[in-house]
């Protein structure tokens, strides 16, 4: 029991990314136990988001290994990333604008699905089962996230928060063990935000989920992560406790510049 | 799920209802030859908007080589009722499969592109296809092939029909159409959220060729006559019109536009010169009024309220890229 708690989900060994002649990312190493909430900061152009990427596998790494799960995942395409358990949102919301949020959702249950085009096509018994289980799933998730009485709504004209909380449902609704949060509470206001962070914690004990959360709001990041990683220009510069990060100087100097 | 049935239902009485009325219509002689190959012709075309729809409304990939994919169903379900006395209605199936074949093969490698270059792409492959039929004497070259038995009746072409808009309807309204939704709408959220989109992408144009295929059998055993000729880019351009003109995306929208077109070509063949001018300003008023289409779903008018500028835009972006 003690074992699999602290064992290890997400393990990144000296994984680089270049475009051309930029070095986006270099030998980052990370790893991540199961259950655990962790932070990724790092000023703009860090390479927060282009790790995201490579976890994801949109996509692959220059050079190093991503492991999930005990399994190497590095270069695989991003829909068999997501089957094999890291589900994401993203900086800028990508939903399904002109589809309703309930399809949204249902969406990511479609990997779930075991009948085939032709049970559809012909409407064989097997298609009405898994759609209604598809449906009812899906109005559970919308339950948690308060959206249940919008799911016949337009995604595209959910109100912002609404949309950032609709592609959090959507990514759980994927049942991954690993959350990825690009962002989530970027464009919120000060309640909306302390409300989200509530509900990630949450869905986090409820789902017994881990969790990566990039996100600028320092005093956020550091009230609910375990342990936080810092990028800047690329390379890993701090990881470490809340308290540990707050008086690191390097972090200091990344973020507020050298002392002249 | 019961509801959904019971529409179903109606939908198909109704469609009994109209084919048993025509039917009729067609015995009692009340409807005269014109009027009848009309409206096999129009079978014909709701057949090939509905499943052109698939691949270029709900899927979102921009292709005009449909043309293509009728031609090498029509000439293969000619050819094997002409050579080989196959029965008529395992030709045509015959003729879909081999359209559907080729629909795969130009899938894989045509559908890792975007936008305009997949639409140059499949133009390039529905001229390919032409241009081989043109050269190939054993299919009668630029003369084409003739003296194809002219066994589509009305019943036939009408069960067809039937078949491929429920089929594909049934598609659409499935965690499969959704995928293909999906990807229409944001490729990379799709991808992320575990769809396997090239797989679903190669899956609608190969099931779009298939009907197409079937379509052009069936029009191929209802005219006698197939060219080459008949299947250049503008009968592509046809069936896109039907398409665009319906509401990229609805099944229904692709019926009434496949309906409307065909009855504007019908009544139009006495004033051939006005012809293209109305086709033209018919489209034009629609891209001005209802940028969405005529039957654009209830998704795109909604979106509109919120967007009516955005939409206009869209849709003239749209239809210069067509």
């Amino acid at each position: 029991m003690a074992a699999s708690a602290t064992a290890v989900l997400l393990d990144v060994k000296e994984a680089s990314r270049s475009f051309g002649g930029l070095k986006a990312l270099s030998e980052v190493s990370l790893h991540i136990k199961k259950g655990e909430l962790i932070g990724l900061i790092g000023p703009n152009g860090a390479g927060k988001t282009t790790l995201f990427n490579l976890l994801t596998g949109v996509y692959p790494p220059s050079t190093g290994s991503i492991i999930l799960n005990n399994e190497s995942v590095g270069g695989m395409k991003p829909f068999k990333i997501n089957h094999k358990g890291a589900a994401r949102t993203f900086q800028n919301i990508r939903l399904f604008t002109a589809m309703t949020v309930l399809e949204n959702v249902k969406i990511a249950f479609h990997q779930h699905a075991k009948h085939s085009m032709f049970t559809s096509m012909l409407r064989l018994p097997k298609h009405f089962k898994e759609e209604d289980e598809i449906t009812r799933k899906a109005l559970d998730i919308l339950k948690i996230f308060n959206l249940a009485d919008q799911s016949e709504e337009l995604a595209g004209n959910l109100s912002y928060g609404n949309q950032r909380r609709l592609e959090i449902a959507r990514a759980l609704a994927a049942g991954p063990k690993l959350l990825l949060l690009d962002e989530p509470a970027a464009g919120m206001n000060p309640n909306e935000t302390r409300d989200l962070m509530n509900l990630i914690a949450w869905i986090r004990k409820e789902f017994d989920l881990t969790i990566l959360l990039i996100e600028h709001d320092m005093s956020l990041v550091m009230g609910v992560c375990d342990r936080i990683y810092v990028l800047d220009r690329g390379m890993l510069i701090a990881n470490g406790t809340p308290s540990e990060i707050r008086s690191n100087p390097k972090v200091i100097e990344a973020y507020l510049g050298q002392e002249a | 799920m019961k509801k959904i049935n019971k529409k179903f239902w109606l939908g198909i009485i109704a469609a009994l209802a109209l084919y048993g009325v025509v039917q009729v219509l067609l015995t009692t002689g009340i409807l005269d030859d014109v009027q009848r190959s009309m409206l096999l012709l129009i079978c014909v075309n709701v057949m090939l908007a509905v499943s052109l729809n698939l691949i270029n409304g709900i899927t979102g990939q921009f292709s005009i080589g449909h043309a293509g994919f009728m031609s090498v169903g029509a000439y293969t379900s000619a050819i094997l009722t002409l050579d080989y006395d196959v029965p008529f209605v395992l030709a045509i199936v015959a003729g879909g499969i081999v359209a559907a074949i080729f629909g795969v093969l130009i899938g894989m490698p045509t559908l890792r592109l975007n936008g305009d270059y997949l639409a140059i792409a499949t133009l390039g492959f529905g001229e390919i296809i032409r241009i081989i039929m043109l050269n190939t004497e054993y299919v009668g070259g630029a003369s084409g092939l003739s003296g194809i038995p002219a066994k589509s009746t009305w019943t036939i072409m009408f069960f067809f029909m039937l078949i491929t808009v429920v089929l594909i309807n049934n598609f659409i309204r499935s965690t499969h159409g959704r995928a293909c939704l999906a990807i229409r709408e944001n490729e990379i959220a799709a991808e992320a959220m575990g769809i396997n989109t090239t797989l679903y992408k190669v899956i609608a144009f190969t099931l779009g060729a298939l009907f197409a295929g079937m379509a052009g059998g069936l029009s191929a055993h209802t005219f006698y006559v197939i060219t080459p000729g008949s299947f250049n880019f503008l009968k592509s351009f046809e069936i896109l019109v039907m398409v665009v003109l319906g509401g990229l995306g609805s099944t229904a929208g692709s019926i009434v536009g496949a309906v409307f077109v065909t009855l504007l070509y019908t009544y139009l063949r006495d004033v051939p010169e006005w012809r293209m001018i109305i086709y033209s300003i018919v489209l034009i008023l629609m891209m001005i009024f209802r940028p969405g289409g005529l039957l654009g779903s209830t998704k795109f008018s909604l979106k509109k309220f919120g967007k009516k500028e955005a939409k206009a835009n869209g849709g003239i972006s749209d239809s210069s890229a067509s």
